[in-house]
């Protein structure tokens, strides 16, 4: 080990295989994240990133290679991160509450504690008020805010969020991820996220990871320089463009097998 | 010239409001007052058909004659016990019929093998005229009070079961991986995620069951019996007493209702305490 990681994604590869064909979905995807680092991953639609999500979540096994959280093996483990999925997926038949001390009643914490942690979080985190209601009565921006809320009190340092502001308008989407950013800087959290959103992803990262379509390989790793705290006037300065257009560059250049362009698609 | 007709279309729109909102009452009282004239028309042209002759009342009997033995009956008969009996019998075969396959229908979650094994058979078994096993049932749990819950309890299990294993089927693969992500065990998934989602169409079969478990119930009485409602309309055919089976046919319609309408509220509360479905406020 050179360098302290968090996590470390080490010669990933996955394949699945349909009607007797073999599908490459993942080929040697090697990263290493720092601790408390804050990750963008963009590329093409179903380029696999969320295939690597499930694997680093320890939903599905790897064909290749390993995953490993402090220095211990991971793949194969679910439960060693909190992992957001696309949609908010909370459940219709419990109130805001208890959806959000989902992931501690998995993990056997006693009711009272649970409340005890999530109540401070919800009014922090503007949810107060809705403890009570029911996801059906909640907008897609507080639907959101719960379902991280559930990803957060779930307390795993690392946590993968696999799209979450996709479905959102965008004035919402911009609260959203300045909400982001106040609870990664208040908690620390190492984040994961993948986004379609080039503008999303330069604004929240810290590096940026481009994927190219499928089979899915790490095609370039970027630094953002910016500096923190930022604001959504951090998107119109020069830097912001320039970063942009590299970003652009490599999404849509020409890719090795063809000259088609990627990234088309708006959702996987 | 345009200010007044102005206020004149002001005036015309809220009018329209109001009797938009007036029709739906007035609807309504046309509703209901409708239905009851329906009702009264039946059994007053019932009485009045079989009064002058133009409908036999010996086969007929009347709604007059009807309630006053029902009433006799009830009061000096063993109407009122029958009436509990086979009320028993198919509350007991609704409760634990559809308990029992909401149970059968959830386990075949556990495992796609089992699931696929029974399919078939419960598909057959669900086809199968139960009733027609009433004989056998009566052989071999005797021509009391079991017998006839059984029957119930047959009537109900297979289509609670269908019912349930619907709701398996259709439970959205993304919560249960959430769950999973959670690093929630198979059991875990189970009661947070399967039973709460399935629940919905367990309740839906209540309202076919309560109906079904009163026919067993019934049926089974036809075949051999000592009490029940079931068995007075059997004994009352056979001695010819048509007035006594139209009590019995009159009275089974009420406790269909009645137990129907218990149905229902127990419908609104499983609904109101256990489920929330997306979309409904």
């Amino acid at each position: 080990m050179i360098k302290p990681y968090k996590i470390k994604v080490e010669g990933v590869s996955k394949t699945f295989t349909s009607g007797g064909k073999v599908f490459p979905a993942l080929d040697d995807v090697n990263l290493t994240v720092e601790d408390g680092k804050f990750v963008s991953i963009i590329g093409p639609s179903g380029c696999g990133k969320s295939t690597m999500f499930n694997i680093i979540a320890g939903l599905t096994p790897p064909t290749g290679g390993d995953v490993f959280a402090d220095g211990e093996s991971i793949a194969g483990r679910a439960g060693y991160v909190g992992y957001m999925l696309q949609k908010d997926m909370l459940l219709p038949w419990r109130n805001i509450l208890d959806n959000i001390i989902l992931g501690l009643e998995v993990r056997g914490v006693p009711r009272k504690k649970a409340v005890g942690r999530a109540l401070p979080l919800i009014e922090k985190y503007g949810l107060k008020g809705f403890e009570k209601h029911y996801p059906d009565e909640l907008s897609g921006g507080m639907r959101q805010r719960a379902a991280l809320l559930r990803t957060l009190l779930y307390d795993r340092d690392i946590m993968l969020l696999d799209e979450p502001f996709g479905a959102l308008d965008a004035q919402t989407r911009l609260l959203m991820q300045n909400w982001l950013l106040e609870i990664w800087r208040d908690f620390g959290k190492t984040i994961l996220f993948v986004t379609h959103d080039i503008d999303e992803a330069i604004y929240l990262a810290d590096e940026i990871y481009v994927f190219t379509k499928r089979p899915g390989k790490i095609k370039a790793k970027i630094e953002v320089p910016i500096k923190r705290p930022r604001s959504a006037g951090d998107m119109t300065t020069p830097e912001f463009a320039g970063l942009k257009s590299t970003l652009l560059k490599l999404l849509f250049s020409a890719s090795p097998d063809g000259a088609e362009t990627a990234g088309g698609d708006e959702i996987d | 010239m345009t200010k007044p007709s102005k206020k004149y279309a002001c005036a015309r729109a809220k009018r329209f409001i109001y009797d938009d909102e007036h029709q739906i009452k007035k609807r309504k009282k046309i509703i209901a007052a409708g239905r009851i004239a329906v009702a009264v028309l039946i059994f007053a042209g019932w009485e009045f058909f079989t009064h002058i002759g133009l409908m036999d009342p010996y086969y007929w009997s009347c709604p007059s004659a009807i309630l006053e033995t029902t009433w006799e009956q009830l009061a000096h008969g063993s109407l009122s016990g029958d009436i509990a009996y086979t009320s028993a019998s198919a509350v007991i075969g609704f409760v634990t019929g559809t308990l029992f396959g909401a149970v059968l229908g959830l386990s075949f979650w556990w495992s796609k093998a089992y699931a696929g094994i029974s399919e078939p058979f419960l598909i057959v078994f669900n086809a199968l005229p139960k009733l027609a096993l009433g004989p056998v049932l009566v052989i071999m749990f005797g021509i009391g009070f079991f017998s006839k819950a059984v029957l119930a309890f047959l009537m109900t299990v297979v289509t609670t079961a269908i019912y349930a294993y619907g709701g398996v089927k259709s439970v959205d693969p993304a919560m249960e991986t959430l769950l999973y992500s959670l690093g929630a065990r198979r059991w875990q998934v189970f009661t947070k995620i399967v039973v709460p989602s399935s629940l919905p169409w367990i309740i839906s079969s209540l309202r076919v069951n309560i109906a079904l478990a009163l026919a067993g119930s019934i049926v089974g009485e036809f075949i051999s019996s000592e009490h029940g409602v079931g068995r007075m309309v059997i004994y009352a055919g056979t001695i010819l007493d048509i007035n006594l089976v139209w009590v019995g046919v009159f009275v089974l319609s009420v406790l269909s209702v009645v137990m129907y309408f218990c149905v229902v509220l127990l419908e609104k509360f499983l609904s109101r305490h256990f489920v929330r479905m997306n979309g409904q406020g």
